[in-house]
């Protein structure tokens, strides 16, 4: 801070800690993540499948119980390559955040694309997730370190578009 | 004026800690139990409003995880408010009197188990003048206390009788939390709080949701529902300068009993949403009721969902008048530091 | 619907930083204008309503009660609304739903934010246990529907730079705008930094502090008041994780923009609305929302912003006052759209008014483009 601003401001930080709590559904989602394995949920009244769940269909507002496998493959719906950081993260951009839409999956979910030049990812791309070695697993999405082309024909996005069952 | 009942209330069984539960899991199945009890589906629902605050989540948008909960496919006319959702229903109440809706969801969720709550409700008081002085909420309930006590208002066996009777209409209410009903020995040798209060005066740190639902009468008749009437709904807010404001006095239920111009003793049910016992003597006085009266579900002393606990008093008290215990009830919502802020809903049935 | 006009429009003067005053100061500022505008007392007013996007914005959970006094609401309702982004909009809409049932005459309603009190990107870019951290605040969360759409729509990349040189030539004319960049051009927008692909610094919103208040009042307190008559007013909201839910062009805003139509007795919005307050925080947003709310054909409204359609003079001129892209305080961006609305059909909005405005729409969006909120004002009853 300048003078000029050390006048009339001064920092006070917030420091709070809380119990963070992912829910049931999302838990048996992580658990299963945790042995390399990709679970979503289904919709039982309009057939959406989830991942990762959250429990619900907020298309149709009731439980999602049925679990489905689902791969570890699919396609970049969608993605942005970000060329500043992100405040409390050490990851150095520019960086790429897609939206990855598993084969079977209804709804994206956000990782990194990695192992391909900035200039030639694009939407409908075919990506395949690269893990890490087995012994890093966790209870986390972040055994994906990320998401790299499979060299397979890109899909047409329009494809994507969701067809209730 | 058109006339608007609440014709379901559903609240989940209170937890001080909801373990894994998260808002989607906690709001589900109070909304699908409120439609159960009224047979009415999401597609009846033509306005949805609910009450959170994102600090207890320690999210921003928390809230907006909670609509996941909700069928939301074709889009609803859907709103929110950083308030208990109470104030959600009297949001709803507006939009039906204008027109807008029919029939209306509400409901309120609080996740107090995750956080430290009497930091994290710190975080309420003037950034610049209050807040580095660091009170925490109780802290602020004992100085109300201690007014009270130095005006001759309250005595520590009023205090202990609320928490006595909390303790024992608690036990009539299926989704209470057991609180201890301390004898009065154990009472007065309690461990203190913050002056006056003990542990035993202040509610528990609570996990939950509510859900209600409120209609038209052309509604309430269309689709066969049996209404208890809001018959007045109100609220006010006090200054936020507790030097400013007579803490024995709960000006805005004052002014709203005045407008509501009700006899308060032709009233057959009462809930407040008093978080410590000395607010359930000072309610109580107010409204000219014993202080075994208030609260027949127990109160907030034993189960208080922060943002869904003032709506549960409404709940309380609807659903006395639903099974014909009472005729008429009075429900009191609060928020800010020692009842600040205030709102009064009366009920009536049908005779 | 019993009728509701706005009759007093307030703005602070909007900046990076407000040092110089308080959050109550800042809120004063709005409301003190809103009131002298609409000429009504402090005793006039019945309720208060206010609105504002997360509390952590400003570290004060539930400010409004700190706030009771210094925004006149003590021995009054307070009402506080907080839904995204849209929370201005829907605000005000609230506001006034005060009026339309027929349970209040006068109403004060505010919004604000003072981000400089913390760090927005932050609090929107929250790290969240066992999900990789990698969302990059809300640039970085929009930035893939914009692409999508310009796949969609096949837009040349320029468009994202004419709808920044044109919000910010705009700004230009109102001097409470956060940004002024007398020199604007396509150049200039085109050599600055990308942020988060497709989008550049210049065709990003700042962050800022500042609020917005409206005076809203029935028929009888806007009797001989230079007025604006809301003639529709709607919301909509759809979850943020449904499937099958397009984002680039989303159905709960399409709903709410019927519905205002409708009530306002709308048939051809192009035609019949004469300029639009449309939250446009990304320079994108301009051709997704022109399609979105019916004011081109699908995947054709870049055309418009190509054509200088959406500028001050064009044929729908959109975000006069400059916009979100030149000013914004997020819980105060979609009151600004909606107050600005109003500015415009009382004939009160200076050098950037238009011409003969009658009928104005304001619009604010929030959440992951689900939450909507809008309305349409005339200087005809």
């Amino acid at each position: 801070m300048d003078k000029e601003q050390e006048k009339d401001y001064f920092e006070s930080l917030i420091s709070l800690e809380y119990n963070f709590t992912a829910g049931s559904a999302t838990t048996r989602f992580l658990e299963a993540i945790a042995k390399g394995n990709i679970v979503g949920q289904k919709c039982p009244k309009c057939g959406a499948v989830y991942v990762p769940p959250r429990g619900s269909c907020p298309r149709d507002g009731v439980p999602t119980l049925e679990e489905i496998q689902l791969p570890d493959y699919g396609c970049i719906e969608s993605f942005t390559v970000v060329h500043i950081p992100i405040p409390g993260n050490p990851i150095e951009p520019p960086f790429v955040s897609a939206m990855i839409r598993l084969d079977g999956a209804n709804i994206s979910f956000l990782h990194l694309i990695q192992e391909i030049a900035l200039e030639d990812i694009r939407i409908g791309m075919r990506v395949k997730a690269v893990w890490k070695p087995e012994t890093e697993w966790t209870t986390s999405l972040e055994n994906i370190k990320w998401f790299k082309p499979t060299g397979e024909v890109d899909i047409n996005p329009e494809s994507l578009k969701f067809i209730s069952s | 004026m058109k006339r608007i009942g609440i014709v379901g209330y559903s609240q989940n069984k209170i937890k001080r800690d909801a373990g894994s539960a998260n808002e989607v899991e906690l709001i589900m199945p109070v909304v699908h139990k409120v439609l159960e009890t009224t047979n009415l589906t999401q597609s009846h629902i033509d306005f949805t409003c609910s009450g959170s605050c994102d600090y207890l989540q320690g999210a921003a948008f928390a809230f907006v995880e909670g609509l996941n909960a909700i069928q939301t496919y074709p889009p609803i006319k859907e709103s929110h408010v950083e308030m208990d959702a109470a104030w959600a229903l009297y949001e709803s109440y507006l939009r039906i009197l204008s027109g807008e809706a029919e029939i209306a969801l509400v409901y309120g969720f609080g996740k107090s188990s995750p956080g430290n709550l009497d930091q994290i409700m710190s975080l309420q008081l003037d950034p610049y003048y209050v807040a580095p002085l660091s009170p925490d909420r109780v802290n602020l309930a004992g100085l109300q206390a201690n007014s009270m006590i130095k005006a001759g208002i309250l005595t520590r066996e009023e205090m202990y009788l609320a928490i006595s009777a909390a303790s024992r209409n608690g036990l009539n209410n299926p989704n209470a939390i057991k609180i201890d009903n301390p004898s009065w020995d154990e009472y007065l040798m309690g461990e203190i709080v913050s002056s006056p209060l003990t542990k035993f005066d202040c509610s528990p740190v609570s996990d939950g949701a509510s859900a209600m639902i409120i209609a038209t009468e052309d509604a309430c008749e269309k689709f066969n529902l049996s209404p208890v009437w809001i018959d007045k709904i109100g609220h006010q807010v006090d200054s936020a300068n507790l030097g400013f404001r007579d803490l024995t006095q709960v000006k805005p239920v004052s002014d709203l009993l005045e407008k509501f111009k009700i006899d308060l003793s032709s009233i057959d049910v009462i809930e407040s949403h008093t978080q410590f016992s000395h607010e359930v003597v000072l309610l109580s006085k107010i409204f000219n009721c014993s202080i075994e009266e208030i609260n027949p579900s127990g109160g907030p002393l034993v189960g208080n969902v922060m943002m869904a606990a003032g709506l549960d008093a409404i709940g309380h008290t609807f659903e006395k008048l639903q099974n014909h215990s009472a005729k008429t009830g009075l429900a009191h919502a609060a928020s800010g530091p020692c009842l600040q802020q205030n709102l009064l809903a009366y009920l009536r049935c049908d005779s | 619907m019993i009728p509701a006009a706005v009759i007093g429009i307030g703005q602070t003067k909007y900046d990076s930083k407000r040092r110089d005053v308080s959050m109550p100061g800042l809120i004063r500022e709005a409301i003190d204008k809103a009131i002298i505008q609409a000429g009504v007392e402090w005793q006039d007013i019945d309720a208060v309503v206010l609105g504002k996007a997360p509390d952590m914005f400003e570290g004060v959970m539930m400010p409004e009660l700190f706030l009771a006094d210094a925004i006149g609401a003590y021995n009054k309702p307070l009402l506080r609304v907080h839904t995204a982004g849209s929370v201005g909009g829907s605000t005000a809409i609230m506001a006034a739903t005060h009026i339309t049932s027929g349970q209040y005459k006068c109403v004060l309603t505010v919004s604000f934010e003072k981000q400089s009190e913390s760090n927005a990107t932050w609090a929107l870019s929250p790290k969240y246990p066992y999900t990789p951290h990698i969302n990059a605040g809300a640039g970085g969360y929009f930035a893939p529907y914009m692409r999508e759409y310009i796949r969609r729509s096949k837009a040349p990349e320029h468009i994202g730079w004419q709808v920044a040189v044109k919000d910010r030539r705009n700004a230009n004319l109102n001097p409470l705008a956060h940004l002024q960049i007398p020199n604007i051009d396509l150049e200039m927008v085109k050599n600055t930094p990308m942020l988060w692909e497709p989008l550049r610094y210049l065709e990003s919103c700042p962050s800022s502090d500042g609020a917005c208040a409206l005076v809203i009042a029935s028929k009888e307190v806007a009797k001989g008041k230079n007025a604006a008559w809301i003639k529709g007013m709607s919301i909509r909201s759809e979850g943020t994780l449904s499937a099958g839910r397009d984002e680039v062009n989303p159905l709960a805003g399409q709903m709410c923009a019927k519905d205002i139509y409708s009530q306002a007795g709308i048939t051809n919005p192009l035609k019949e609305i004469d300029c639009a307050e449309i939250y446009v925080p990304f320079s994108w947003y301009e051709p997704m929302w022109l399609e979105n709310l019916g004011f081109a054909e699908l995947n054709q409204g870049w055309k418009f912003t190509d054509s200088g359609k959406t500028e001050l003079s064009g044929e729908i001129p959109f975000n006069m006052s400059g916009g979100v892209l030149s000013s914004n305080p997020i819980g105060a961006s979609g009151m600004i759209r909606f107050g600005e609305a109003a500015l415009q059909v009382m004939g009160l909005a200076g050098e950037h008014q238009v011409d003969n405005a009658n009928v104005a729409m304001g619009h604010a969006y929030g959440g992951a483009a689900q939450f909507f909120a809008m309305w349409i004002v005339s200087s005809h009853q």
